[in-house]
């Protein structure tokens, strides 16, 4: 190390040295961003996962500051919210925050997971990353969902009356498990008590949990790239990959650049369409819950509808949960589905760009579909879409063995 | 430390059996977790019978009430639409409601103690929600050939205007049937099942 220049420079790095003998502060700054080598080539989808945690933060801190003014209980929540929204000082910036916030979340994570299957980042040797990534977009569906019924509107309730009738499908078990996880014989009092506790306490440990995993696994592999080759396979003497770059201050940087961008548009949503014209929230979530009267048009959030079509498409109540399970399920097993010896789609054939994009267009169509009136043509183009949504898990399985690929370049090209 | 001498069967013994012991008892520990999230004493004692005067219920008109946090639906029925209970069955998936959760008292074919009110659980055999009652008999956005009934908003499923389910929708079966009983002419009860029925 360079000799410090001055006095104050010196007792600085005597403090550091102090430090580091009972913390190993330098040690982990140096593991997990100076000598942490990332490849050069990252692109523009390589935002998605820095932005995820920025959105995580911003949850959890407008959260916390919502939940000193929300009131956890069926006759009063609806009121606290209107008056976190008109009394609260800012009180309505940090909802809108908040209620953006989790859209935003899906809308990155989505992007994030669609990353992977352009540039085969879930495959070997990062299959328990993407498990890992998986497990936190379950969770994250259930923290959306515990949150979407705290406000105690029209669509809180009876989205969580259908969402808690999905496990009365189960044979036998099923009508006594929904009274245990409703507390009560309809969804009441207690049911929104616990959501509550859930949503605040539980499930952001859990995901927090998550997030710590999912980053030492990405770090024990390091990350892959648009150009899907192993970086660590080219290394110079002191054992730094030669296409890597140290994540600080070059990653720092750049996704400091992204989080500019991103708040542009974050705060543009804020300020002037909070509600996204019903998408981020629904019309009907502004008028009280009221256990007697459905309202005309029951659907969730943007971020459920692909998976909520795919359970309108199928007559039959058991047969449509399990459909709908396992289209989200399936997702965990991509790492082996895909048995191309390429991993990314710039040296894989046609054929899996063909797949990619017809995969992509039937998870866009059946969202769409899941918001709509549901008229019977919607419902056959459903079945359609639901049929190609999992095609496409078969014949990659098929097709990506055999499928034709392009030489991969031994060195990161772009 | 020297680990001369050691009786290792004796060790992975006493590990085995700690680990067990240790494992029953963080079990049980779990059992008033669990428990404690079952509906509670006073959620239950709320399930009492409630009694409703149908006295100025008008012909096809439905009062909605709520019973044990249920919306429960008393439909005056007209004539014509007893008529035609017997001309849509053969598009019903359980007719006979064999397969349905009624009191054997409402087994008959209109599924009611009176065939004229129809007393039933509103919540779709679906997902729970609410259907609405369509009583026009004529084309609708969602059926071309509607003969009017119960249709539910969330996921398209029909009933009659006995509460039975059409085929090729999503509720596996028919509309619920409470407990109920007439007090007098004018009056009914819903929790309380006719004296001597079971």
């Amino acid at each position: 190390m360079a000799k410090p220049a001055s006095s104050l420079a010196r007792q600085a790095t005597a403090l550091m040295t102090w430090v580091d003998k009972r913390l190993p502060v330098t040690e982990f700054w140096n593991a997990h961003l100076a000598k942490y080598y990332a490849p050069k080539n990252f692109n523009f989808w390589y935002y998605m996962g820095s932005l995820a945690l920025l959105v995580l933060v911003i949850q959890i801190v407008t959260g916390i500051f919502l939940t000193m003014h929300y009131k956890p209980a069926a006759t009063e929540a609806f009121a606290s919210v209107e008056y976190i929204m008109r009394d609260v000082d800012w009180g309505w910036l940090i909802r809108y925050m908040h209620s953006s916030g989790a859209s935003f979340f899906f809308i990155l994570v989505y992007l994030h997971m669609f990353r992977s299957l352009l540039y085969g980042s879930h495959r070997k040797p990062r299959e328990l990353l993407w498990i890992f990534g998986m497990f936190i977009y379950l969770l994250l569906m259930a923290e959306a969902f515990f949150g979407y019924v705290l406000p105690w509107g029209q669509m809180s309730y009876w989205g969580a009356q259908v969402i808690i009738n999905l496990f009365g499908a189960i044979p036998t078990i099923g009508e006594p498990l929904t009274e245990w996880i409703r507390g009560d014989y309809f969804i009441s009092d207690a049911t929104l008590n616990r959501f509550f506790a859930l949503h605040v306490i539980a499930v952001p440990i859990a995901l927090l949990g998550l997030v710590v995993l999912h980053l030492s696994a990405l770090h024990q592999t390091g990350s892959n790239n648009p150009d899907g080759i192993e970086i660590k396979e080219h290394k110079d003497e002191d054992g730094v990959p030669l296409d890597g770059i140290p994540f600080h201050p070059y990653y720092t940087v750049k996704d400091i650049f992204g989080v500019a961008m991103f708040l542009i548009i974050f705060a543009f949503i804020i300020f002037f369409w909070p509600e996204a014209g019903g998408l981020f929230l629904e019309h009907d979530n502004f008028v009280p819950a009221n256990p007697l009267v459905t309202p005309e048009h029951i659907k969730p959030v943007w971020y459920f509808t692909p998976f909520y079509a795919i359970l309108k498409a199928v007559p039959d109540k058991l047969m449509g949960v399990m459909l709908m399970g396992l289209s989200v399920v399936v997702l965990f097993f991509l790492p082996w589905l895909d048995r191309s010896p390429v991993k990314s789609i710039r040296y894989k054939g046609v054929w899996y760009k063909i797949l990619v994009f017809t995969f992509a267009v039937a998870f866009f169509r059946l969202g769409m579909l899941g918001m709509a009136e549901g008229t019977p043509a919607q419902t056959w183009e459903m079945r359609v879409w639901t049929f190609v949504y999992f095609a496409f898990f078969i014949l990659l399985f098929f097709l990506s063995k055999g499928g034709k690929t392009k030489p991969v370049p031994e060195r990161v090209k772009h | 430390m020297s680990s001369d001498g050691v009786n290792k069967e004796r060790r992975r013994f006493l590990i085995a059996t700690t680990s067990v012991v240790g494992g029953v008892g963080a079990g049980l520990a779990l059992v008033p977790f669990i428990k404690s999230l079952n509906p509670s004493a006073k959620a239950q004692a709320v399930g009492a019978p409630v009694e409703i005067n149908i006295g100025k219920l008008e012909v096809g008109q439905l009062l909605k009430v709520q019973w044990r946090g249920q919306t429960i639906g008393i439909l005056r029925r007209t004539k014509e639409m007893l008529d035609d209970l017997e001309l849509v069955a053969p598009d019903l998936r359980d007719p006979d409601s064999s397969e349905s959760e009624q009191p054997p008292y409402a087994g008959n074919e209109y599924r009611a103690i009176r065939p004229e009110y129809l007393v039933v659980n509103m919540h779709c055999t679906h997902l729970g929600c609410v259907p609405q009652l369509i009583p026009e008999v004529g084309p609708q956005p969602f059926d071309e050939n509607w003969k009017g009934g119960f249709y539910c908003p969330c996921h398209k499923s029909k009933f009659d205007v006995a509460g039975r389910v059409y085929k090729s929708v999503p509720a596996p079966t028919n509309l619920r049937i409470p407990p109920y009983s007439y007090l007098d002419d004018k009056t009914l009860i819903i929790g309380v099942s006719p004296e001597g029925a079971v």
